[in-house]
């Protein structure tokens, strides 16, 4: 970070992702920000009022577990495209262990990472996990549809675990984002497709080597 | 004189101000050994609540509707029940309802401001327009009451015909009860109302009679003389030790603090890092480095 220069021009760019996935990614975050509201304004009585972006607390109520419908398949569709990507492999630990180095700007100590490192596929991971557990819970609770299905004991616990696993998924979910703040150029990973030459040797430079080596894009 | 909001001692998901004068605590007393079944209770809730229940199917049982529904607030619940001790086949009947808990399960679960609310005579009531389907009443509640209705997506229960007590009336299913099984007063009338029957039935040869007051739910406002009061689950399942399950009070008390709390850490840690670190920029060097790359390859 010595150089005063905040945006240094584009050497050239790299495509990191299709428009299709962006899209997919698109949807997925937007039904993930409206569950996170709707489901926040039931959560906690200081926060009801947010029902009133949804209609009311009736209205709020009903969408939010359609909403939920949509992350599924956004999700699923993610899921699909990027799990291979996110498979553990030898630099991860290393990348965990110097968790210092790397909140301090300083990446360049660690081994060279490839497309993903081991904090996105943290978060790629226990999202993939909470969402399931966001699904099986939020189905239990569903009385409109499924009352039911399941005994009120069930019930509880069911409504105690999408409580708590939504309160997770919501703070990975600041992790993630923050993350794309922080770390200058890569939401242009999701706004334009690309990235520069300059932030993929920076942050992915295995992957630029390989990509510019002549393998393609996911 | 009608209830107001001035007579509140608890509102879902908001506070009340401790109200000036407390009325006196009302409660209805049911007296299991003196029903005779013939659901003039039940018909009464329908007629003056204007219920429209539709017509059942017979299963075999005197019990009709099978169970409580959004227009179904009380029902008689039938056990044949064959007395260990005596060798009887007795005839249970419980007219099952909402028991007005002093500690209520449904009003600590709503999420929605003012959907439940307690008055200081201990009537529990739920209030239709703040009302917004969610089902947490039904996962709240000990002893299985409040249904939601398909028609509106509200949750119905019986409201101790909270309209007529606030006009010095009581409940219609007490005054259609032809053998005054179903009594109403204030709770300490009712109470020793209860001590005289259980002395009564204790004369008559039942040993273990006496008054369902579940300390565990704070007390009630619906209580029932039972001729068998240690082993109220004979009663059609009627809870022995009914209390708050703890996993609602879990739900509802430290996951409802710590889930705010560690959410806002996690945006503040963001905020702090950002602060102390600033942002992490692309160099110059980095993208010299990417061009030379490139030329490489
Ligand atoms: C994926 C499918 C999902 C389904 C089917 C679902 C379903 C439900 C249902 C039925 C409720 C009860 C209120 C209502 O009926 O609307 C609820 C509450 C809630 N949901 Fe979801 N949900 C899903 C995903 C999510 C996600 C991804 C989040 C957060 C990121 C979330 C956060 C919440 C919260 C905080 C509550 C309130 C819990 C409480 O009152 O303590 N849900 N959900
Ligand atoms: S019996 Fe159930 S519905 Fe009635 S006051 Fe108690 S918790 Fe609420």
């Amino acid at each position: 970070m010595s150089n005063a220069d905040p945006t240094p021009e584009a050497s050239y760019r790299v495509t990191r992702y299709t428009t299709a996935a962006r899209l997919n990614h698109l949807v997925t975050a937007g039904s993930l920000v409206l569950l996170a509201v709707s489901g926040m304004a039931l959560f906690h009585p200081s926060l009801f009022f947010l029902t009133g972006l949804f209609g009311g607390g009736a209205m709020a109520r009903e969408i939010h577990p359609w909403i939920g419908v949509v992350l599924f398949f956004g999700f699923f569709g993610l899921f699909f495209r990027f799990w291979r990507a996110n498979l553990p492999e030898r630099g991860d630990g290393e990348w965990l262990r110097n968790g210092g180095a790397v909140l301090g700007g300083h990446e360049e100590k660690l081994t060279e990472i490839g497309r993903y490192n081991a904090g996105q596929k943290l978060v790629f991971w226990s999202m993939s996990l909470l969402i399931v557990v966001l699904i099986v819970s939020g189905l239990t609770i569903w009385d409109e549809y499924f009352a039911a299905w399941t005994s009120i004991p069930t019930k509880r616990i069911a409504v105690l675990v999408h409580a708590v696993a939504a309160i997770v998924a919501i703070c990975v979910w600041i992790i993630h984002l923050y993350a794309a703040i922080w770390v200058r150029g890569t939401m242009d990973a999701m706004t334009k497709g690309s990235v520069t030459g300059g932030w993929a040797w920076r942050h992915h430079r295995r992957w630029l080597r390989e990509t510019i080596g002549g393998k393609s894009a996911g | 004189m009608a209830l107001t909001s001035a007579d509140l001692i608890r509102r879902s998901a908001s506070s009340v101000p401790p109200p000036a004068a407390k009325l006196p605590e009302v409660a209805k007393l049911i007296d299991v050994s003196k029903c005779i079944g013939c659901k003039a209770c039940q018909s009464a809730c329908i007629e003056w609540n204007d219920l429209k229940p539709t017509v059942g199917e017979n299963v075999g049982s005197y019990q009709n509707p099978h169970d409580l529904s959004p227009d179904t607030w009380t029902l008689m619940r039938f056990t044949e029940w064959d007395n260990p001790k005596s060798g009887d086949l007795e005839w249970l009947i419980r007219k099952d309802g909402c028991m007005h808990c002093s500690d209520p399960g449904c009003l600590k679960a709503c999420p929605a401001p003012g959907a439940i609310v307690q008055y200081s005579n201990g009537i529990v009531d739920f209030v239709h327009e703040n009302c917004i389907g969610c089902g947490y009443c039904v996962k709240g509640c000990p002893f299985d009451i409040p249904r939601i209705s398909k028609v509106d997506e509200k949750a119905y229960k019986c409201t101790l015909c909270s309209d007529r007590v606030s006009n010095g009336q009581g409940p219609a299913c007490a005054k259609a009860c032809p053998t005054q099984a179903i009594v109403f007063g204030t709770k300490e009338e009712m109470k020793k109302h209860a001590d005289k029957r259980i002395a009564d039935l204790k004369s008559r040869g039942f040993a273990e009679a006496g008054l369902y007051d579940p300390a565990g739910v704070g007390g009630t406002h619906v209580m029932y003389v039972l001729h068998h009061a240690d082993r109220p689950e004979i009663y059609a399942g009627l809870p022995k030790n009914p209390a708050i399950s703890a996993v609602v009070e879990l739900w509802k008390g430290a996951t409802k603090y710590a889930g705010l709390a560690v959410v806002g850490l996690a945006a503040a840690a963001g905020f702090v890092h950002h602060i102390v670190n600033g942002a992490n920029r692309v160099t110059r060097e980095d993208e010299a480095n990417a061009a030379k790359l490139k030329e490489k390859a």
